[in-house]
């Protein structure tokens, strides 16, 4: 109850800390929009010369360009969120200090990335959408309960997202410059979840593979469960979700044990 | 000509003389070269990092061609364009951006110092601000974009097997060198803007690389109003759409006069008249954190 409370806490300030920024975040609302237009018009371009590509058609690949720029932030899909202060955290010996405090450090980081993710999906997710609603013929369901299974859908990209990072971001207990870690982390995270393309065009064994990969889980499967392709009438894609959520979570937890009892902190 | 003493006596710091002028153009740029070189050496001295670095950059920008190439595994063309024909927008369009972002790409830093104060600082060196903040951290993994687009455009030139007349050849270079200089206004004017909204850089991201992006695609892609607002708005389409359009033999979708083609280093310069009056009241409009 406590540790709920605790939790509950950290998050509701880490909503709050990225609620403060009014105008950054018009800004970053501005340029979602802006390359949702340019993507938008690229798809309608693709779609026109293959109907049916990827098993949408041209108005459900609309629909996950806008969902795609809505998701942007809020999973932190090209960086941003907690990962860089993280990791400047342990380069600098400063996790030291986070170590002895009576939190447990992944919740901690969990619950303010969370809170995060709040923010970012009320102010810089829904605008985007409303502005690619108005201006494309989107296909958007009109039963409640596939929205309710599609918020479920981004709450679980967002937690396989932390998991994701958190496992980057414990590398650099190990490596003194985990820039180039970084850089790969928000590479892997660009092209595996759907970001650039969806990942149903991707040709042959190659569009197979990525499809089971954890980063489907961050935009791929959340997009499907709103357009209704995938199975089970959603469920196939929120097990997937789940299921790579507990593996990567249990995978942070393991190598953080095996981070703060085998590593030195840097200067100590 | 204008250059008089009584100019000079006058008010010594607000009109200088063509002379003085150029002094201090010529004076920034070696300041800038001081910098710069400082920067690379001290990324030197951590030669793995860098060379991870420059990969990672080469892999990022890749990841959008990559993105092209998977498109055209399942189409043959796209708004009418073949993929050698995209690449040679993709090359130019990537190479051009790489130069001004090499070069110029640290302006989007600024908000970052007016808020932590730091721009106090720039403006006690006797060394012209804009330099210093251009050359500040200067990014030598940054050639990884730049090398990535050369690939790609070589590619495309080996692909598209056009008859190159030197008309032609002078056209694709002043096409990436006024390119790039149209990116780099378009990189100090967001800036300078953020003197006026510190927070607010992210806005440039959607003209620069957002530009960049667009200018990855013909434009036949896109809807006419987003075409009209790239060539007269933020004049984007010079950077490659219009004279890459005549060197690949397609009709321009606006149906402009056909010198529009070669009017992209006029309008570079003109672009960078106007960026440097905006920045001047940027600059000017500057008022340390906490007051």
């Amino acid at each position: 109850m406590h540790l709920l409370r605790l939790n509950l806490a950290v998050a509701a300030s880490g909503f709050r800390r990225y609620a403060t920024y009014r105008v950054a975040t018009v800004a970053g609302v501005f340029t979602n929009t802006v390359f949702g237009f340019i993507l938008a018009y690229t798809f309608i371009a693709l779609w026109y010369e293959r109907p049916q590509l990827g098993g949408y058609d041209q108005s459900q690949a609309l629909t996950f360009v806008w969902i795609g720029q809505a998701m942007l932030a809020t999973a932190a899909l090209m960086g941003g969120g907690f990962q860089d202060e993280f990791h400047e955290r342990v380069r600098n010996g400063d996790v030291a200090i986070d170590l002895y405090r009576p939190v447990d450090l992944q919740l901690w980081w969990f619950a303010s990335d969370l809170g995060r993710a709040a923010f970012q999906l009320l102010g810089r997710g829904l605008v985007p959408m409303a502005v690619g609603a108005f201006a494309f013929e989107l296909t958007l369901p009109s039963s409640p309960t596939v929205w309710l299974l599609f918020l479920c859908a981004v709450f679980l990209a967002v937690v396989v997202s932390f998991a994701l990072r958190y496992l980057f971001a414990l590398c650099g207990f190990w490596l003194l410059d985990a820039a180039g870690l970084g850089a790969l982390s928000t590479l892997m995270s660009v092209f595996f979840s759907g970001m650039l393309l969806p990942l149903t065009v991707f040709p042959g064994a190659f569009g197979e593979v990525v499809l089971w990969l954890p980063w489907a889980a961050t935009l791929q499967v959340p997009a499907d469960v709103l357009l209704g392709e995938s199975g089970g009438g959603g469920l196939a894609g929120l097990g997937f979700q789940l299921a790579w959520a507990v593996v990567l979570l249990v995978a942070g937890r393991l190598l953080q044990a095996a981070a703060t009892s085998k590593v030195v902190v840097q200067g100590g | 000509m204008a250059e008089t003493g009584a100019v000079e006596r006058g008010a010594p710091g607000r009109r200088l003389s063509a002379r003085r002028a150029l002094g201090r153009v010529a004076w920034g740029l070696r300041a800038y070269g001081f910098i710069a070189a400082m920067w690379v050496r001290s990324t030197m001295a951590y030669r793995a990092s860098f060379a991870m670095m420059l990969v990672a950059n080469f892999a990022t920008t890749f990841l959008d061609f990559a993105a092209i190439m998977i498109m055209f595994s399942q189409v043959d063309a796209l708004g009418g364009f073949a993929l050698p024909e995209v690449a040679f927008l993709y090359g130019t369009s990537c190479v051009a951006f790489g130069l001004s972002d090499l070069l110029l790409g640290e302006a989007e830093r600024i908000g970052r110092r007016v808020r932590d104060g730091t721009m106090d600082i720039l403006l006690m060196r006797p060394v012209p601000v804009l330099s210093q903040i251009a050359a500040d951290r200067f990014a030598l993994r940054r050639l990884g974009r730049i090398i990535q687009g050369s690939l790609v455009l070589g590619w495309s030139l080996t692909r598209l097997q056009l008859d190159w007349t030197a008309g032609e050849v002078l056209l694709t270079v002043s096409m990436v060198l006024s390119g790039g200089l149209i990116f780099g206004c378009l990189f100090v004017l967001g800036g300078a803007f953020q003197f006026w909204a510190q927070d607010a850089s992210e806005v440039q991201n959607a003209f620069t690389y957002g530009g960049t992006t667009l200018l990855q695609y013909p434009p036949t892609v896109f809807g006419k109003e987003l075409v009209r607002g790239a060539t007269f708005v933020v004049p984007l389409a010079f950077v490659n759409w219009l004279p890459a359009l005549r060197v690949l033999g397609h009709d321009d979708p606006l149906g402009l006069p056909g010198w529009v083609d070669f009017a992209a280093p006029a309008v570079a310069l003109l672009c960078c008249a106007g960026t440097a009056l905006v920045w001047r009241a940027g600059l000017r409009s500057y008022r340390s954190t906490g007051s």
